[in-house]
């Protein structure tokens, strides 16, 4: 399955400056750890050290938010979308 | 999208930002130069600015605020802004009322003074018009040309007449389906005001892409890449509630929830009087409040939990209902903290806590303000509020943009002929 991935400003360092890059994965378990194997380091500002998604990072799939669906376990189908962000964004 | 780089930061930073330092992550500690940045580039945590504070003889601050202008820039010396803000174009929102509810606090059986702060008498009639000053501050810092922001409704607004007096162009994004009231009183400033087909959620992160998209390029967002700024206008409310009690702190404030940077401000603004010397320390409880509709602070902090789990929002309170609360973990710490709590009211509460209110003490509040008295009430009936303590409650908006909610179930007494027969027969007299 190829997605392609938003990337948020702030991890653009790991994708050469790119806004959106390509990655292969059934799922966002796998589609993180194919991003980690072309830009190396990505995966540890996404996860914590126990392998979760850090608590201020917000990712859809499509225009779902992946806490509402299967957390990483969310399937990620062919041609999808998935947008990483900051959590912290918004209100007051 | 090009933002300023470090380095111009760093020049900019002593003047443009008076006592701010840096800018320090809330959840690892970790220290930026100031910068049109909000997460941290290590965990993603929110970034909040560090200050190196004035320090000396509080007596002499205190005269020295006491002397400033009757609004918020009377706290410059506190706060993320150059010493010469008040001459600058902006709207100088703040010292709003205090107002002294005793017909509520005899209603409610609370003995300990009670306290309305009203913060519907802001240029925009919400407190939002705090938080917005701040962040235009450091908008023209940063060089920004368009002034924007993701809404429930009020923010728009407050957006909206902040660039209008700057002189900037405003585009802000609101859900689609919003009071009408707040509608216009967002579109009227002459900004573009856009719907989006969604949730406020929806809309923040509708927003937080465009930031990060050349679209987006020469934008500030008040309350996503401006984000650590515009937050610490909410330390004026505690700032100015302490002042306004005579230098001192109140044992317990009620304080509404959306995302929860407010209350964490409060609590920011509160401890800074007491590191500075201007109020005597001495314990004081927060309390927050949520509407039922859209209640995962509450419900995480019923739970015991120390993360909030995101919902679908569903209530007439829209000006909160944030279903995914950025700072809600931090709202849990300090309830905690401090010895408060945080609870919810329906929707049928809501109403009854605005018309309560507006019976009792002559003011009319929005869906937020019936939020923080129902659940006021809820707290003293559970005996989780002091009824002999002296209480804050904040209403944060004025009751004219959330007409929908109470106008079915408030109007007309009677429809009687123009004669005095009628009005008798009425039975009003």
């Amino acid at each position: 399955m190829s997605v392609s991935v938003r990337i948020p400003t702030i991890l653009r360092t790991y994708t050469g400056g790119q806004a959106e890059v390509k990655a292969e994965g059934a799922t966002l378990a796998e589609v993180i750890a194919n991003l980690e194997s072309n830009h190396a380091g990505i995966s540890a500002r996404v996860l914590d050290d126990t392998g979760k998604l850090r608590r201020f990072v917000n990712v859809y799939v499509n225009d779902d938010d992946v806490r509402f669906a299967e957390g990483l376990d969310t399937p990620t189908p062919d041609g999808a979308g998935v947008s990483i962000i900051p959590a912290v964004a918004g209100g007051c | 999208m090009a933002t300023p780089t470090i380095t111009e930061h760093d020049t900019t930073a002593p003047a443009a930002f008076g006592p701010a330092a840096a800018l320090s992550c809330r959840e690892c500690g970790e220290r930026f130069p100031l910068g049109p940045v909000f997460a941290c580039e290590i965990c993603f945590g929110p970034l909040e600015v560090a200050y190196e504070l004035p320090t000396g003889d509080p007596e002499a601050l205190r005269r020295r605020i006491e002397a400033g202008p009757a609004n918020i820039w009377r706290y410059a010396p506190l706060l993320p802004v150059p010493a010469d803000v008040a001459s600058k174009p902006n709207l100088n929102p703040g010292w709003t009322k205090l107002v002294k509810a005793d017909n509520l606090a005899r209603e409610l059986g609370v003995t300990g003074g009670l306290h309305i702060k009203d913060d519907s008498g802001n240029p925009t009639h919400s407190f939002k018009d705090r938080v917005v000053a701040i962040a235009l501050e450091a908008a023209r810092t940063f060089g920004y040309t368009t002034l924007s922001c993701s809404s429930t409704g009020n923010l728009a607004g407050a957006v909206g007449a902040a660039a209008a007096r700057a002189g900037l162009r405003s585009c802000v994004f609101i859900p689609h389906d919003l009071e009408a009231g707040k509608v216009v009183m967002a579109a009227v400033y002459g900004g573009e005001l856009v719907g989006i087909e969604g949730t406020y959620d929806d809309v923040n992160r509708f927003c937080s892409e465009l930031i990060g998209d050349p679209l987006g390029e020469g934008w500030g967002f008040v309350n996503v890449n401006l984000r650590p700024y515009y937050g610490e206008g909410s330390k004026t409310l505690a700032y100015e509630i302490c002042e306004q009690l005579g230098w001192k702190l109140p044992d317990q404030i009620v304080v509404p929830i959306a995302s929860g940077s407010q209350l964490t401000k409060i609590d920011k603004g509160l401890k800074e009087l007491i590191a500075l010397g201007l109020v005597e320390d001495k314990p004081y409880k927060i309390f927050g409040a949520q509407a039922t509709g859209c209640s995962p602070v509450s419900a995480a902090y019923k739970a015991g939990h120390d993360v909030v789990r995101p919902v679908k929002p569903d209530t007439i309170a829209k000006s909160l209902a944030i279903g995914n609360p950025a700072d809600g973990p931090y709202v849990l710490d300090i309830a905690r903290r401090t010895g408060g709590a945080v609870e919810d009211v329906s929707d049928a509460e809501v109403v009854d806590a605005i018309k309560l209110l507006a019976r009792t003490e002559g003011i009319f509040a929005e869906t937020a303000g019936g939020v923080t008295v129902g659940v006021l009430r809820k707290l003293l009936s559970e005996g989780k509020l002091d009824p002999a303590a002296e209480t804050v409650v904040l209403n944060t908006g004025d009751g004219l943009k959330t007409l929908d909610a109470v106008a079915p179930t408030t109007g007309l007494s009677a429809t009687i002929r123009p004669n005095l027969d009628s009005f008798r027969e009425a039975g009003l007299a």
